[in-house]
């Protein structure tokens, strides 16, 4: 932790150093800390106003900082340590192995307008696809509706609304900061960090991350019980009843979107937290895995209505909950099996491609790389 | 028969009758008071089992250190460690009998015993490790109103199946075996509790031609059953990972890698066991030095052939061409579990080349070290297994350390408990070497000194 002094007024803070924060400058999120809020919150964040007056709202000059010999615990989702891209030849050593591993596996892929304007699918060219047909087993037939997303991680800004959403939408627990420390947060959609470049001045990019409802999943060939199998739609849907918990999906799912209960995170019993959920989806137990269900409440929802009108479902009219509240409208989601649909279109995109390709899981949710078009003068300097 | 130059597999100036005094009477007579302390303290440890094991069943998985991206951890590193000590004695009493290895005969009793606890142990752990125990049920194959079957495409279904057939077949094995000594301490039993009990346990067994010709055979049958299983519930268990696609899990050489490392860690419990057993219980005219070398000899061979399958993986890894796997071996050996791996060649690769040298085989002392080596290190083979390529797999934005918590140490070390706990009732209640089997090779040892064999 450091002590920052502005003038005769000082606070005692944990700190977090990022690539590409200006130097010599440190960023204070205000709030005032907790002190009083019960079980819950009571001694949790900082009393940022402290240091904050009425002269200097948003700027405060001439801040000292010290370090002092105390330990805070920060919880993340991401990893501690930083996520990048390699920048190339010159290697910075500051991003660690994860960053190096990062790049090699291209997961985020960017590129630029005039690397674009050469190679369209450049995308496409940095993994490698296998060839459908090479499984064993005949291919599966999805007549009817085919779910699928798309995600244009140009569009994507990492403002986490997505999150948000899909928390309350899906009545997925709060499990607290110890169990996140731990690595038992369980949203259902997470948004991956990468930073590219140099440390002083890093690109940052954002790729949310669900459950990719692969075709050929990983996880239902290996569960002991038959709790997650696969949808006439494509979906890949858990059975929260069936489910035993063995952990064994998590364990071979690349893309570790599934999130267990180790406890019993929700609370069943506090009859006013009936009012905080939604009804149309299972509150979980203890000891059952969950994941990303592409909302499927609101794909049966619609499905009901257009059954009543007797036509096909429309376009657009299934909303999952993070796409609904994307403010970019990055997120796409509809029926792939419709050549019209805006997520037949995504997909078309020569941009589009899907992460761990080459593994031959076939995701259902697939992404638009990044493209960028720097000017070349400010790239420089 | 003795070659010349080995020593012997029974002490000579044995007569049946002596054989048979001197194993019954661990039996019949009052236990030593280091038992009583013994059995105390590993009565104490499974007391912190159960305590444990309430603890989890009521509050949840999560007292153990298991998150995402690590969903398996000290249960499962437990299972598989324990389920490999458990192959040893099968595979001295069914394939060593059928090779005609007659040195076998004096650690097979006591070899089943332990493969049967540590299978007890074993089976312990898939039941407790998933996150609704009481519905494990659901893993068997049996009919419901639901019509519901269990997933057979998951190796964890085949693993309840190869699991409880070997539970099953090893009972079945030792039970067999164990009769006709447990008619002999009916007759030698002097209280009454003790007659009845040991009278109902052996059947009506009385020792007929009829009964004998019977017993061979069944023996032989069961033997017969029990070899094919001796590969067979390994290579299941490593299914668990060789069918996932997880980097370090997905690997074709894990069958035979695995049961050359169940052999592997199964004789170096047995030696663990029979080197203090042979002087506490002053056997060492039964269990020799023979058998010690040949066990110290079969450690070497599995060794070795387990030290194989650490080069073939880190081979494959590079020879696959598949960065994945790459990466994998190289997070084993830089990553934040290095040390395990480091300790895991330590254990499992230097110690026993020691067995090279023939003092080291020939010295109890010495061969209880480098089995005690083997032990530790076969537990951290699966957690290098299990835990390091699980920390890092697919997504680095994914990846995540595990550490076991203190409920996850007391429930290891509880099941260790549970398992010295058994065997001390075993060696209290049963002939810990099959009597008549032993005095049965009593006139071989003898064949040369025919001057010495008693009226």
């Amino acid at each position: 932790m450091v002590e920052v002094t502005v003038d005769d007024r000082s606070l005692e803070l944990p700190v977090w150093i990022l690539p590409g924060h200006a130097d010599g400058s440190m960023t204070i999120h205000l709030g005032y800390g907790r002190t009083r809020t019960g079980r819950v919150g009571s001694g949790s964040g900082f009393d940022a106003y402290r240091l904050r007056t009425s002269r200097a709202p948003w700027h405060v000059a001439g801040a000292r900082i010290r370090k002092i010999a105390k330990h805070y615990e920060l919880a993340s989702t991401q990893l501690h340590s930083n996520i990048g891209l390699a920048p190339g030849p010159n290697e910075e050593p500051g991003f660690g192995v994860e960053g190096v591993e990062a790049e090699r596996r291209h997961l985020v892929r960017v590129g630029t307008l005039e690397h674009f304007r050469q190679e369209p699918d450049f995308a496409q060219h940095m993994g490698h696809t296998p060839p459908e047909g090479l499984s064993m087993y005949p291919p599966w037939d999805f007549p009817g509706y085919a779910w699928g997303l798309s995600i244009d991680l140009g569009a994507c800004t990492g403002c986490n609304a997505c999150v948000v959403a899909c928390q309350s939408e899906n009545n997925i627990p709060i499990v607290g900061k110890e169990m996140v420390a731990m690595g038992r947060e369980m949203h259902w959609i997470r948004i991956d960090r990468y930073f590219e470049g140099e440390l002083e001045h890093p690109h940052v990019h954002h790729q949310p991350v669900m459950c990719m409802h692969c075709e050929q999943a990983p996880c239902e060939v290996v569960c002991p019980v038959g709790a997650t199998v696969h949808s006439s739609e494509g979906l890949n849907d858990m059975v929260y009843n069936r489910c035993v918990g063995t952990r064994y999906c998590s364990n071979n799912c690349p893309y570790k979107v599934r999130r267990f209960n180790f406890f019993k995170y929700n609370d069943t019993e506090t009859p006013v937290l009936e009012l905080l959920r939604n009804p149309d989806v299972t509150v979980r137990t203890r000891g059952v895995m969950e994941k990303c269900t592409y909302c499927v409440q609101r794909i049966n929802h619609a499905r009901i209505e257009a059954e009543k009108e007797e036509r096909q479902i429309r376009d657009g009219e299934i909303q999952t909950a993070c796409q609904q509240v994307c403010p970019t409208e990055a997120i796409v989601f509809g029926d792939v099996n419709d050549p019209e649909s805006k997520v037949s279109d995504a997909k078309a995109k020569p941009l589009a491609y899907d992460i761990l390709a080459e593994l031959g899981t076939r995701p259902r949710t697939s992404y638009l790389a990044k493209l960028r078009n720097p000017n070349s003068t400010l790239e420089e300097s | 028969m003795t070659a010349p130059g080995k020593p012997p597999i029974v002490a000579p100036g044995h007569t049946p009758g002596s054989v048979t005094d001197q194993i019954s009477s661990i039996v019949l007579t009052r236990m030593p008071r280091w038992w009583w302390a013994a059995f105390g303290a590993s009565f104490a440890l499974v007391m912190m089992l159960l305590y444990a094991l309430t603890k989890l069943v009521f509050e949840g998985t999560g007292i153990w250190g298991l998150n995402i991206p690590v969903g398996w951890g000290f249960a499962i590193i437990n299972f598989v460690w324990w389920i490999g000590i458990g192959h040893a004695g099968t595979l001295i009493s069914a394939i060593l009998l059928l090779l005609r290895q007659e040195w076998r005969t004096s650690i097979n009793r006591f070899a089943e015993a332990m493969t049967l606890f540590a299978v007890a142990c074993a089976g312990l752990f898939p039941l407790i490790h998933v996150g609704r125990p009481w519905l494990a049920y659901w893993l068997l194959p049996y009919p419901n109103t639901m019509d519901i079957w269990p997933q057979f495409r998951s190796p964890l279904v085949w693993d309840v199946f190869a699991v409880t057939t070997y539970a099953t077949v090893s009972l079945l094995f030792w039970y067999v075996g164990l009769v006709p000594d447990l008619a002999t301490l009916r007759d030698r039993a002097r209280q009454r509790l003790a007659k009845i009990t040991y009278g109902f346990l052996s059947m009506g067994w009385r020792g007929s031609a009829t009964h004998w010709h019977n017993y061979e055979t069944a023996y032989l049958l069961l033997a017969g059953l029990a070899t094919p299983l001796v590969v067979s519930v390994h290579t299941v268990v490593s299914f668990d990972f060789a069918v996932g696609q997880l980097p370090g899990w997905h690997a074709t050489i894990f069958p035979p890698y695995f049961v050359a490392g169940a052999i592997f860690a199964g004789f170096a419990m047995v030696i663990t066991l029979a080197v203090p057993l042979r002087t506490l219980f002053d056997l060492k005219d039964f269990i020799t030095i023979r058998h010690l070398q040949n066990m110290g000899k079969v450690m070497l061979a599995t060794g070795l052939i387990v030290a194989y399958g650490y080069v073939i993986e880190i081979f494959m890894a590079w020879y696959s061409g598949n960065w994945f796997e790459e990466f994998m071996i190289l997070n084993r050996i830089q990553g934040p579990y290095r040390m395990q791996w480091y300790a895991l060649l330590l254990c499992n690769v230097l110690a026993p080349q020691l067995l090279w040298i023939k003092r080291v085989r020939s010295t109890p002392a010495l061969l209880f070290v480098v089995a005690m080596f083997v032990n530790v290190g076969m537990w951290l083979e699966r957690f290098v297994i299990v835990v390091t390529s699980l920390h890092r797999d697919f997504l680095p934005s994914s990846w995540g350390m595990y550490a076991g918590t203190r409920w996850d140490w007391a429930i290891f070390v509880g099941s260790i408990g549970l398992f010295l706990a058994l065997l001390f009732l075993f060696i209290r209640f049963l002939p810990m070497i099959s009597i008549f089997e032993m005095r049965t090779i009593v006139p071989k040892t003898q064949a040369r000194e025919p001057d010495e064999v008693s009226p």
